[in-house]
């Protein structure tokens, strides 16, 4: 709290200290973690009160309970080595390898288009078609080329996931700005050399954007693949729950994966904060 | 401060002729727009030069020419006796901004010509002239930090020493301290002038500041622009070394108000 002493001389009168009130938001004041938890509160509040008051049949929405209990039943079933461990190792094997295709595929191309000037006008055009249409509706496709394997929802998720890595690199690529690029001419470094020791390193900021955006991806291209293609992975659990109209089995299903997904991203933001040190955190939070 | 890190770069005495430009022209758009019309220019070693003019006048143009990014369309130029078909090593060169890159630290981006020419291995052993260019510049201690703690003056004295590793014969300096504010730019362009004459360097400065042009240099290039030419060289026979309080002097002042009377003509035109 600042203090403004005001210079009026009095000798009298005895001086008043000008002191401001320091106005803080209510929000600011109360710690994160309780605000948060306030929220979950008052979310599973109104779900339980919702299921409750019988607003909505049992069958389409579980009470709150039951599904921490299908939550417990499914994690020991996890660390019992049940059969859903075998699931969620598939799906586990078809993110990983998803991702790591969509990487190989997406930078390759991502440099293609973003530093050769036949990548930017020749192929840059097909990818923005077919990143417009529906992906999703490939599945079927794969699983014709591929079978009900893995390989058909690996193919999906990597499909999925290249794209937005593919525009974070050509976008990337193109952050340099003139007085580096002007710099590296002068220095005489060849193409390969003002690639490597230059425009890779200034756009890996977009380049991580795009990994980010792609591990979301990849997740949500694993389980539609197993949506549409059957296999045995996490996704066929969630599918049959469903039909079996076992809504509690869903909602903690579809928590795991959640976490599953949470770690993917954790690891590439983790990454992120290794290799690129230098750059300033963007994220959108109140104590940094 | 007398680490003696090149003397003598390009090996010439003093004040013999180290980069020209005989008749140098430089046209666009299929000879439609004269960017430069007939300049001629001789750098004397341990000089410093500085061009002025309006925008549009051609002085960048002619940076670049100098410093072997463009080609002239017609023209000679020669640094060394050696016509400049392309960027040397013997010119070094300083952007408005510092351009240091920030996953090296401050000696990393200083070797960093030096890597790019001759490989890891070769910026390894420069690592010590660094450290001493460094130090001529006055930043000791700031070896291994990253450029984004250093502030803008620093991180252009750091882009200094980035500029003579390679001991260039020429410095081109492209508006070197217009991004600083005045104070850390009147106290920049005394160490450049410092470093200049330690180093016996010869210097070729762009800029739109007069009194920058003026205590700097024994040579004011006065251009005009459509076409971009070369109005009058003025010289300024202020004693070397020059002090900020110079500035002050009536002499100072006559040399200004001629230049900025030039300028003010070729406004008209």
């Amino acid at each position: 709290m600042t203090e403004y002493q005001t210079n009026v001389p009095t000798d009298t009168e005895t001086v008043q200290d000008t002191v401001w009130e320091q106005q803080t938001a209510f929000i600011d004041s109360v710690p994160r973690w309780i605000a948060m938890t306030f929220v979950f509160l008052a979310f599973i509040g109104t779900w339980q009160l919702v299921t409750s008051l019988e607003l909505v049949s049992p069958i389409i929405l579980p009470t709150p309970m039951e599904t921490l209990e299908d939550m417990i039943f499914v994690g020991q079933n996890l660390l019992t080595n049940g059969y859903m461990l075998g699931a969620l190792w598939i799906t586990v094997q078809e993110v990983i390898y998803g991702f790591a295709l969509a990487i190989a595929i997406g930078f390759s191309l991502g440099v293609l288009v973003g530093e050769t000037a036949f990548g930017e006008r020749a192929v840059m055009p097909y990818l923005v078609a077919i990143d417009t249409m529906p992906k999703v509706a490939f599945a079927p496709l794969f699983v014709a080329w591929l079978g009900f394997g893995i390989e058909s929802k690996v193919a999906l998720a990597a499909f999925i996931a290249t794209f937005p890595i593919v525009v974070g690199t050509a976008a990337g690529l193109h952050a340099a700005d003139e007085n580096a690029r002007m710099l590296f001419k002068t220095m005489g470094a060849s193409r390969m050399q003002t690639l490597i020791k230059m425009k890779l390193p200034t756009g890996l900021p977009q380049i991580f954007t795009g990994l980010k955006i792609g591990a979301v991806g990849v997740m949500a291209g694993a389980i539609t693949g197993e949506f549409l293609g059957g296999g045995k992975g996490f996704g066929e659990l969630i599918r049959v729950a469903a039909s079996q109209l076992n809504t509690p089995r869903v909602f903690s299903l579809i928590l795991y994966l959640s976490v599953l997904g949470l770690a993917l991203y954790l690891v590439v933001q983790w990454t992120q904060r290794r290799v690129v040190f230098w750059q300033k955190e963007t994220v959108v939070s109140h104590d940094g | 401060m007398n680490i003696a890190v090149a003397h003598n770069y390009s090996g010439a005495p003093l004040g013999a002729p180290v980069y020209e430009l005989t008749h140098v022209s430089k046209t666009y758009a299929r000879n439609l727009v004269v960017a430069l019309q007939d300049v001629s220019l001789t750098l004397t070693k341990g000089s410093f030069t500085s061009v002025i003019g309006s925008s549009g006048c051609g002085k960048s143009t002619l940076l670049k020419i100098m410093a072997g990014l463009i080609p002239p369309t017609k023209g000679r130029v020669t640094l060394q006796n050696q016509p400049v078909t392309g960027p040397r090593r013997d010119i070094g060169m300083m952007f408005q901004q510092a351009t240091l890159f920030p996953w090296k630290t401050a000696v990393e981006n200083i070797v960093l010509p030096i890597e790019i020419r001759d490989g890891k291995a070769a910026a390894k052993k420069a690592m010590g002239k660094a450290h001493e260019l460094l130090e001529i510049v006055g930043l000791k201690g700031f070896e291994n930090v990253y450029p984004n703690e250093l502030s803008g003056g620093m991180a252009q004295r750091a882009a200094i020493c980035r500029m003579l590793i390679t001991e260039p014969a020429v410095l081109l300096l492209d508006e070197p301290f217009s991004a600083l504010d005045e104070l850390s730019r009147d106290m920049m362009n005394m160490e450049l002038q410092r470093i200049c004459r330690e180093q016996d360097a010869t210097a070729f400065l762009v800029t739109h500041s007069i009194q920058e042009a003026v205590i700097l240099s024994d040579d004011i290039v006065v251009m005009k622009p459509r076409p971009g030419r070369i109005a009058e060289v003025v010289t300024v026979d202020l004693p070397r070394p020059r002090t900020l309080d110079m500035m002050t002097t009536p002499k100072f002042g006559e040399i200004v108000d001629r230049i900025r009377s030039m300028l003010d003509k070729g406004e008209d035109m």
